[in-house]
């Protein structure tokens, strides 16, 4: 990037809302900018949290949220195709276990009635039983919604921008917004480390921080309430344990802590909801850990608890009026939040993108389809899951594809390769465990850690001691340090 | 695809899989393939510089890339014994099929007439342990840790703490001192070390290493790398005490919490599995629930030194060899062998009798807790005792072996019992 810089559209903020902004904007002959202040994107709450497509019956009706979640799960079946993302459309329960309980199912139910949600349906004991033995007897109904799914946040967010790219949006990686530059109470650009981006048009959608981002052009028009989650995710071999996103009775603060099913076979336990003060603050706890065992048992007795492979929190972006804030500031021209998306942002995000269109467009800015835009993604090589002529011939065409690095999750050299050069390629270890499960099996890197890290070296030309984890600092090894080899004490 | 026939097919080329095949083709195998899934033979030997392997096997105190190059040297001087590196072995089917992938040949499929498994053990992680705090860099198994500074060459911290105290980790305590780096303290969560006692003493006492007995982690620090780490005593349930904790100003985590056999292969193939050993249920033969299945070193139960991993391997190299040869005595009565007291895991876990054999069986047993004055005694069903050993200290970490003539077992029952009492006379 040179020191000053010129787009239309400046995204602050590489998370599954940026990146659905910027693929959506991709379709229209607009010069785009998406600025991330990490090495990589989806590294905030995009990257750790329940991992579902919402079918929409919690939002109450009138709400941006419902209306959003609808959508936004209805879209993704379109987009599943065009962008090859994982989705895996399960359907939900939401299980009682008293009556009252059952008063809520009833309250939900007409919830979803209104916002328009497909087959919703109340299920007795034995339906409930039927579709998920697994569960504790003591269920008395569940709320069936079949339109309900699973897929992998991180792989759409990667997805969106690998469009977004190709389509001509320009992405900067470890490029915060230092400051919005704002003449006559209109944006006129972003200032950056990496330099001056001049715009019209900013849109802030930087998750947790994007209250930080408002008051950068002086909007304090609302706040972001960090709301940390904590999960347990578990090994492969005991997936099979619940087939369907299975909710309990949700009280007035949260949806509950819940058991669910990954896209690639595993299941999680979480989250539990603690406000904290520290945005940065994604650690894990005993006590949470606790609290999501015991609730987490209420619903599945036999936790396998010993095939638990990894803990981890998110931070959900909660704004302090309840709802989506998705509209222009009122502060200055041309900055348009797109904020406070805590669930169902995930399902919602690829609406939210067309509503910021649809905001673009109202302050003036003229959307002319871009005639050259792909709206397809080719499609990644997955090597576990080829046929046995396919594996031979990705390995004919590109031998690299023949050794595998992952041993737990079967990755070859080669889909790791195709991960660091994709248009939004991974830049940090976590990045290309995020785009290929390299380190997320049972090992979690023991063996390929190492060997991730060389190939990352490899190809970006930089030394091994260079190769990050995941944040800006966070580097992984040191060179060995000059030691002395002096022989004393000899004659 | 065009399936090569081999006698056997030895699934790892570290330890144990090279004593095999060298057993093997001694054992009359014609020909016998080893698929290594890393870039050279020798597996986890290769990164253990330090010295100390062998002293059984070669009376001579060799490292662990020594040892292995006399492995390799051995296997390479026989040209039966095809070697396939870089090679992955994705599934092992029950007609004895097995289904690789490398990048050279791409995937490909050879036809065992006996398979041994020989795949070691991976490392228990961060996440099987729930260590709670947040997830910077600088958390690493003390074997990746080990890797990178052996045979990579770089070093994973500078000022490091060790959770675990089992073999690796008090190797790599005095590795890292070696390259300069500051090890602040060796925790373990058991009131006793896991390790050998001559690495407590090699590693940390020479070194001046505190090693805190009944405490761990309770928080790791940081937000991009590690900073520090919060530790804590912990009571006779392994919870932490409130009240204990104090913090470790660090860069670095390396975890030593214990090895797990890597059996995901056996498994898929329906191989049962010993739920103390996590390995395979073994015979003497190292044949396990799978007929033409064998199985030694790591994978069937966790060793501490390498020689006994030879030791296994060559049994199972002899037998698999026999086994693909139609030599395999026909046995004619199993007998199961239950530990009991303090005997934690035994190994194997059953004896088969026939009319032709007549090597000894040794037992392989671990206790589970440190025990003092230990009496060991192999009682057959009806009481009679095949054989004892007496024990003046018995650790977890450290393996006990019981040699008993195989001829002992004709009247034995249909089970035995490894058990222990207190032993007068020690």
């Amino acid at each position: 990037m040179q020191n000053e810089t010129k787009a239309d559209v400046v995204i602050i903020g590489g998370g599954i809302v940026g990146t659905a902004i910027a693929r959506e904007l991709s379709k229209y002959q607009l010069d785009v900018i998406l600025i991330e202040k990490q090495p990589d994107i989806a590294a905030g709450t995009t990257k750790a949290n329940s991992a579902i497509l919402h079918a929409g019956f919690d939002a109450h009706p009138d709400t941006l949220k419902a209306k959003l979640n609808v959508r936004g799960n209805a879209m993704y079946h379109e987009l599943e195709k065009e962008l090859h993302l994982d989705v895996k459309w399960t359907g939900s329960l939401v299980v009682a276990k008293t009556d009252e309980d059952m008063v809520t199912l009833k309250e939900l139910l007409e919830r979803g009635q209104q916002n328009k949600v497909p087959g919703l349906a109340l299920l007795t004991k034995d339906e409930v039983l039927l579709k998920e033995p697994n569960l504790s007897k003591d269920v008395k109904g569940a709320l069936w919604a079949p339109s309900a799914g699973i897929f992998l946040p991180f792989g759409a967010a990667v997805a969106f921008a690998d469009n977004a790219i190709s389509n001509g949006v320009r992405l900067f990686t470890e490029c915060p917004a230092e400051k919005i530059v704002a003449e006559a109470g209109k944006v006129v650009g972003v200032q950056t480390p990496k330099g001056f981006i001049g715009c019209n048009y900013v849109i802030n959608a930087a998750g947790v921080y994007a209250d930080d981002i408002s008051r950068l052009a002086g909007d304090d028009s609302f706040s972001i309430t960090p709301r940390k989650g904590e999960y347990i995710l578990f090994d492969r071999k005991v997936g099979n344990l619940v087939n369907t996103v299975v909710f309990p009775a949700p009280s007035k603060f949260s949806k509950g802590i819940l058991v669910c099913p990954t896209v690639h076979g595993n299941i999680f336990i979480g989250p539990n909801a603690q406000e904290i003060a520290n945005k940065e603050d994604i650690s894990t706890s005993p006590t949470g850990m606790s609290e999501i065992i015991d609730r987490a048992q209420e619903l599945l007795p036999n936790l396998p608890l010993r095939e638990a492979i990894t803990q981890f929190s998110g931070v959900r972006a909660a704004a302090d009026c309840g709802d989506f804030v998705i509209r222009n500031s009122e502060f200055v021209a041309g900055l348009i939040h797109a904020a406070g998306i805590q669930s169902p942002g995930l399902t919602a995000a690829p609406a939210i993108a067309e509503v910021v269109a649809e905001i673009l467009k109202l302050n003036g800015v003229e959307l002319k389809p871009k005639p050259s835009f792909n709206s397809h993604n080719p499609k990644p090589i997955v090597f576990k899951e080829l046929s046995l002529a396919e594996k031979q011939a990705a390995i004919e065409e590109n031998p690299l594809y023949g050794r595998v690095i992952c041993r737990c999750e079967t990755i070859t050299e080669g889909e790791i390769v195709a991960a660091i050069q994709q248009p939004c390629g991974a830049k940090t270890v976590d990045g290309v465990k995020r785009r290929t499960r390299a380190g997320m099996g049972r090992c979690q890197g023991g063996f390929c850690g190492p060997r991730v890290t060389a190939i990352l070296a490899r190809e970006l030309n930089i030394s091994v001691s260079q190769v990050r984890k995941e944040s800006a600092e966070s580097y992984l090894f040191y060179e060995k340090m000059p030691g002395d080899c002096e022989v004393t004490g000899h004659e | 695809m065009n399936k090569r026939l081999y006698d056997l097919v030895i699934v790892g080329g570290g330890p144990a899989g090279l004593a095999a095949a060298h057993s093997a083709k001694l054992n009359g195998a014609k020909n016998i393939l080893v698929i290594e899934r890393d870039r050279e033979l020798g597996g986890i030997l290769q990164q253990c510089i330090h010295n100390g392997f062998g002293l059984h096997r070669f009376h001579q105190e060799l490292t662990g890339p020594g040892y292995a190059q006399r492995y390799i040297k051995l296997v390479q001087e026989h040209p039966e014994v095809e070697v396939l590196l870089d090679t992955m072995v994705l599934e092992v089917k029950q007609n004895k099929t097995v289904l690789a992938v490398n990048p050279e040949l791409g995937v490909f499929e050879v036809q065992a007439k006996a398979v041994i498994f020989t795949m070691g053990c991976r490392e228990r992680t961060r996440g099987a342990i729930r260590i709670p705090g947040k997830r910077p860099a600088g958390v690493f198994t003390a074997g990746a840790a080990q890797r990178m500074v052996n045979m990579e060459g770089y070093i994973p911290g500078k000022k490091i703490v060790i959770l675990g105290s089992g073999d690796i980790g008090l190797i790599m305590a005095r590795r890292l001192t070696l390259e300069g780096a500051d090890v602040q303290a060796v925790l373990e969560i058991m009131p006793y070390s896991n390790g050998l006692t001559r690495n407590i003493v090699q590693c940390l006492d020479d070194y001046e290493i505190p090693l805190h007995l009944a405490h761990t982690i309770v928080a790791i620090h940081g937000q991009d790398r590690v900073t520090g780490v919060t530790c804590a005593r912990v009571d006779a349930n392994m919870k932490p005490i409130a009240g204990t904790e104090f913090d470790i100003e660090c860069d670095c985590v390396l975890l030593s919490v214990g090895l797990i056999p890597e059996n995901e292969l056996s498994e898929e193939v329906g191989v049962s599995l010993d739920t103390k050993t996590n390995g395979p249920v073994v015979d003497q033969r190292r044949q396990t629930s799978l007929t033409g299945f064998f199985a030694a070193g790591n994978v069937v139960h966790v060793h501490d030194l390498v020689d006994f991993v030879s030791e296994e391997g060559e049994i199972a190299g002899k037998y698999a060899a026999l086994y693909a040869q139609g030599k395999l005595p026909e046995n004619y009565r199993t007998i199961n062998i239950l530990a009991e007291n303090a005997i934690r895991t035994v190994v194997p876990q059953k004896i088969v009798l026939d009319h032709a054999s007549i090597d000894p069986v040794r037992l392989f047993m671990r206790v589970g807790k440190p025990e003092e004055k230990l009496l060991v005694e192999v009682v057959g069903a009806q009481g009679k005792v095949l054989a004892t050993k007496r024990l003046p200290i018995a650790k977890p970490g450290e393996m006990i072996v019981l040699e008993i003539p195989i001829d002992k077992f004709a009247d034995a029952g249909e089970f035995v019992v490894v058990t222990t009492r207190q032993a007068v006379k020690a």
